[in-house]
């Protein structure tokens, strides 16, 4: 099929992106990598009026570190987080995730900030931003609010962001050195949506002691969330087979699986315990 | 062959046209740009059974670019409708289909509208105001409901039966009755389709000037669609041109007769202008052919001892509302029925065999057609009763493959094989992959909780068929192809093949057999096929037949020609013609070797200065030769695979570690070729156990019809899969071919499926349900419901 018919314009700053967001409303969509939009226009799934390509907007590009602060910005490639040494140093949980998303061909132009404004239920930034607790820097005409990941989601492929408004750069805390982190993924095939996955990230004490520990799923769910009973099951413990056991009860309250395609709730559930207790023993490791 | 003189013949010689594929260059029917090309998109229904009650065109026909908007009974006097029926076999039935479907849609994805526009995007355009009112009618998704008849699609014909078999060797029962032991199970088969890069793609360009027809087409039969074209748009079959330049891939898929198809051609005689159609991806699911949904209960009669005594048989398979035109959907089925328990020596055997129309998408013949199912079936069982009986699953093969000595050798089924190789390739197998040493390594990793399973699939395979397979039934389609081979005044050789070239290697195939009959260099060969104006007359690529058929046509013609050069090199030199032969592009003395004349310049000579020969010489420098395999129904070949999984008995996945094959078909002319269409076709078939299925809703709906959801094999998954040969030429022809295309393809589910309930032996659980998915591993292991 071919695409139905559209406007494009690239735009070359900020302040012309939020004219034409006035402008078009609706009818206007912003393209980036371009890796899910250009898709379902070509489905016609979806016929926007206008593409507005923020490719060429410099401040809403690169990865920065300023002291423990990690900025990501929305047209970061997730192969440039993939690659990056800052990432791997300070959010290593971006690293272990990286290399889960889709085929090199698509990480080389898909972006992170437009795999989080998509807000596709399995993708990993989601469930991996929940975890760091990431804040999401959104910007207008109106200015700049910041909103924290768990917030940001607010279901299958809804954000808090708002109309004329766009996700401009991810601000992430490093996870210090005491931290240790964790994601498991399960699909069909490599590179494929996944059917469940988990991003763990707890501070681990030199007895093997977790606290702080943050879980949370991709492909569960309609948006990633943490999994707060199976966390408090584990708050202030060691990894073992009980608490694995005991987390993995405990999921059956955090999480609601919805069957796709390929697994049945109850599979998914299963599944969700299986991952959990291998990222918990990663942590552990 | 024969093997001191066989030149090229046995070499991996790369293939001409790898360097312009591989630079872009090659010229797919999509690429093809005629002035006045107009381009059709079809309204397929939404329902998967309705009748269409008011189909409102008028709103489509306004807008830009739009050329015409045509329904079924508007293009219905362009195209006779056609029915998938064969003479031989028995029973079968189908109702007329139509080019575009006329009042009722019987499937999901069914045309029942054509828009025809300036470009596919104005097309696409106009197709939006498409307005469609429907009544929804009741759907007959599954076989058992549709054998049940409790609902009948078709009511002309009665039933949703389209062709039922039963075969009966006589003493089945007995054989039961006194056997040791016996085995019963039921296996599923989920519907895959073969996913063609190239989608499938026509341009049909009628002149009305002069009433003809020329139609680029991707296709593997050139003259079986010229004969379609010509008798059901009433064209004669002289006017009709079929020219398959580059396909990217077949596998069975474009050799049939699709509707959207027939109705691209019929709309370019009615708007008397050229149209093209190249199916869209999401559109290729719901119209290329799908294949292999099966449910087959197979019982096994075995004596303590390890002897198989008999095969009981019960195939029940779904293919849509229609049998598909000219081959028919009844072939997969029959292929259970003739080739389950193939490779084994037992003497009885009894079948039954149930085709149903459906309310889902047609199906019909795709690579290994009915292979995959029986030999499935046959292995899973024969790994069932080996484990029943507790002994080593190779073992008890060996103790019942039909011995090698034993040839010519008829199969209860009725089937003849001519020369098999059974034993020596278990043999090499066995060798090839260390299967004591694998098999201690997994008693050892079992202990450590890491579940591997090693898995055994025997089978054989029809190749080079005769015309029994299709001819016999009245279906106009060749079992014989021809070859001609025009020596060229520089001494070059221009090679037309009726065989087609389907990314396969064909054409590279048969620019060694040439020049290795002709003595000449193989970059002296040019080898033309896929035009109907141009080649001889043949039967296409289908069935593993191209190189055995196709070939042993090249040979003789190259034998031929030969002669005929050496007969005007016997001129020229005025020296016997039985003193002269051919060799590195020259002519040379048979005795000496010494060079004697270049080849370009007898061609100068027989062509340019012919008053300088005798008065009563005429060169003859071109040869067309036909061959048809007449002695056997079907020249089989047969082979063994093995699979080497890993099990997660947590999470259902399985991974493959290793796969072998070593199969025998006969003489192997380029190794390289054959061993990666032994890959493609094992990857194909790894494909069937664990990824591809459609799925259906019950509403008929389906449910994955794209690429993120419809899952391939891809090359992260595929295991290194290692390949050797047994190499027992047919005697049938002097080339000594049989095919190799099929066989990765209808031997590895089995290998792949035995291997998985191999690994999940310790738990006492078996799969049996087509593609394997983590969760039916789960479900059998009974971690999930």
């Amino acid at each position: 099929m071919k695409a139905p018919p559209f406007a494009y314009v690239r735009a070359r700053s900020l302040g012309e992106v939020f004219d034409l967001l006035e402008h078009h409303g609706e009818s206007a969509r912003l393209l980036a990598g371009g890796q899910s939009l250009l898709a379902s226009l070509n489905m016609r799934l979806a016929a926007p009026e206008l593409l507005i390509d923020i490719t060429h907007i410099a401040e809403l590009s690169g990865i920065e570190v300023r002291g423990r602060k990690i900025r990501i910005g929305a047209l970061a490639t997730h192969a440039e987080i993939q690659r990056s040494a800052e990432i791997a140093r300070h959010l290593p949980l971006l690293s272990q995730a990286a290399p889960h998303i889709a085929h090199v061909a698509i990480r080389n132009v898909g972006t992170f900030g437009g795999s989080l404004a998509h807000a596709d239920p399995a993708a990993e930034w989601p469930a991996c931003c929940v975890v760091l607790d990431a804040q999401f820097v959104l910007r207008s005409r109106a200015g700049t609010r910041r909103v924290a990941a768990r917030e940001f989601f607010q279901g299958l492929y809804a954000t808090a962001l708002r109309p004329n408004e766009i996700l401009a750069q991810v601000e992430v805390a490093a996870t210090g050195t005491n931290w240790r982190s964790a994601f498991v993924e399960l699909s069909r095939r490599r590179g494929d949506y996944a059917t469940v996955g988990v991003a763990a990230l707890a501070r681990k004490s030199a007895r093997g002691v977790l606290s702080d520990l943050r879980v949370a799923f991709l492909g569960v769910g309609p948006a990633p969330a943490l999994a707060r009973a199976s966390m408090a099951a584990l708050e202030g413990k060691r990894v073992s087979a009980d608490t694995i056991a005991a987390a993995g009860e405990a999921l059956g309250q955090d999480l609601e699986p919805s069957a796709d395609l390929h697994a049945a709730a109850s599979t998914k559930l299963h599944l969700a315990r299986v991952i959990t207790g291998r990222a918990l023993t990663a942590l552990a490791a | 062959m024969d093997t001191t003189n066989s030149g090229y013949v046995g070499k991996s010689v790369p293939r001409a046209n790898a360097r312009r594929l591989l630079q872009g260059r090659g010229t797919y029917v999509d690429d093809l740009r005629l002035p006045r090309l107009a381009h059709v998109v079809f309204f397929r229904s939404p329902h998967a059974h309705a009748r269409l009650r008011k189909l409102d065109l008028a709103a489509a026909r306004t807008m830009p670019g739009v050329i015409a908007v045509v329904d079924g009974a508007a293009l219905a006097p362009y195209c006779k409708p056609w029915v998938g029926v064969l003479g031989h076999l028995k029973g079968i039935k189908s109702p007329p289909q139509h080019a575009i479907a006329i009042g009722r849609a019987c499937w999901q994805g069914e045309a029942v509208a054509a828009v025809v526009a300036e470009t596919r995007e104005q097309a696409e355009d106009a197709l939006e105001k498409i307005e469609a009112e429907w009544e929804e009618l009741p759907v007959v998704v599954e076989m058992k409901d549709a054998l049940s008849g409790r609902r009948v699609i078709h009511q002309e014909l009665g039933d949703n039966i389209c062709f039922k078999r039963e075969l009966d060797t006589g003493a089945v029962d007995e054989a039961f009755a006194k056997a040791d032991i016996v085995v019963e199970e039921t296996y599923d088969f989920g519907r895959h389709t073969g996913v063609t890069l190239e989608p499938r793609s026509i341009l049909a360009d009628y002149n009305a000037a002069e009433h003809t027809l020329t139609v680029y087409h991707a296709t593997q039969t050139p003259h079986m669609m010229q004969d379609i074209f010509s008798r059901h748009l009433d064209i004669p079959e002289g006017n009709v041109r079929v020219i398959a330049k580059d396909v990217g891939g077949s596998f069975g898929i474009k050799v049939h007769v699709y509707a959207d198809e027939m109705a691209a051609a019929a709309l370019s005689v009615m708007l008397r202008r050229p149209v093209k159609f190249v199916a869209d991806r999401l559109e290729s699911f719901i119209s290329d052919i799908h294949a292999r949904e099966h449910t087959a209960t197979v019982r096994l009669a075995c004596s303590k001892e390890g002897d198989i005594l008999a095969f009981d048989l019960d195939d029940l398979t779904g293919i849509g509302p229609y049998s598909v035109y000219p081959r028919t959907s009844g072939i997969e089925g029959n292929q259970v029925v003739n080739l389950t328990g193939g490779p084994y020596k037992h003497q009885q055997y009894r079948a039954k065999m149930h085709v149903v129309f459906t309310n889902k998408n047609v199906t019909c013949q795709y690579r290994a057609v009915g292979h995959p199912i029986a030999v499935a079936i046959t292995e899973a069982i024969v790994d069932l009763a080996a484990a029943k009986l507790g002994m080593d699953p190779a073992e008890f093969r060996r103790r019942n493959l039909v011995p090698d000595d034993a040839y010519p050798y008829t199969f209860p089924s009725g089937l003849k094989f001519e020369k098999l190789s059974h034993h020596q390739a278990l043999d090499r197998l066995l060798e090839l992959m260390d299967y004591k040493a694998l098999r201690t390594e997994q008693a050892a990793l079992r202990a450590k909780g890491v579940y591997r399973g090693i898995g055994l699939a025997a089978m054989i395979e029809v190749t080079n068929p005769s015309p029994a397979f299709y001819g016999v039934g009245g279906a106009r389609i060749s079992s014989q192809d021809g070859a001609t081979l025009r020596f060229e005044p520089t001494g070059t050789i221009t090679c037309l093949v009726s065989v087609t070239e389907q990314g396969q290697g064909t054409e590279g195939a048969f620019a060694q057999v040439a020049a290795s009959a002709l003595g000449v260099s193989i970059d002296r060969v040019r080898v033309v096929t896929g035009d109907t104006a141009v080649t001889p007359y043949g039967g296409g690529t289908w069935a593993s037949r191209g190189a055995g058929i196709g070939g042993e046509a090249v040979l003789q013609a190259g034998k031929v020609l030969r002669e005929r050069i050496l007969e005007v090199a016997s001129a020229i030199l005025k020296t016997d013609k039985s003193e002269l032969d051919i060799a590195s592009d020259e002519i040379v003395s048979k005795v000496s070797g010494e060079p004697r004349l270049e080849l370009s310049e007898l061609g100068r000579v027989a062509y340019f200065r012919p008053d300088t020969l005798p008065m009563d010489f005429q060169s003859q420098l071109m040869v067309t030769r036909h061959y048809t395999p007449r002695s056997y129904g079907f020249t089989f070949t047969n082979g063994i695979q093995a699979s080497l999984v890993e099990v997660d008995a947590d999470t259902g996945a399985v991974t493959l570690l290793k796969h072998w094959c070593v199969e025998d078909c006969g003489t192997v002319i380029n190794p390289m070729l054959v061993d990666e269409q032994i890959r493609g076709g094992i990857a194909q078939g790894i494909g069937a156990a664990l990824y591809e299925e459609c799925l259906y809703s019950p509403e008929g709906q389906l449910l994955n019809g794209n690429l993120a959801d419809y899952l391939l094999p891809m090359a992260g998954e595929m295991p290194d899969i290692i390949v050797a040969h047994v190499t027992t030429p047919t005697q049938t022809s002097e080339l000594g071919a049989k095919g190799a295309g099929e066989a990765g393809t209808a031997g590895a589910p089995a290998a792949v499926m035995n291997a998985i309930n191999d690994a999940l032996a310790p738990f006492g659980a078996r799969v049996t349900a087509q593609p394997f998915t983590p969760e039916r591993i789960l479900r059998a292991l009974g971690k999930v419901s």
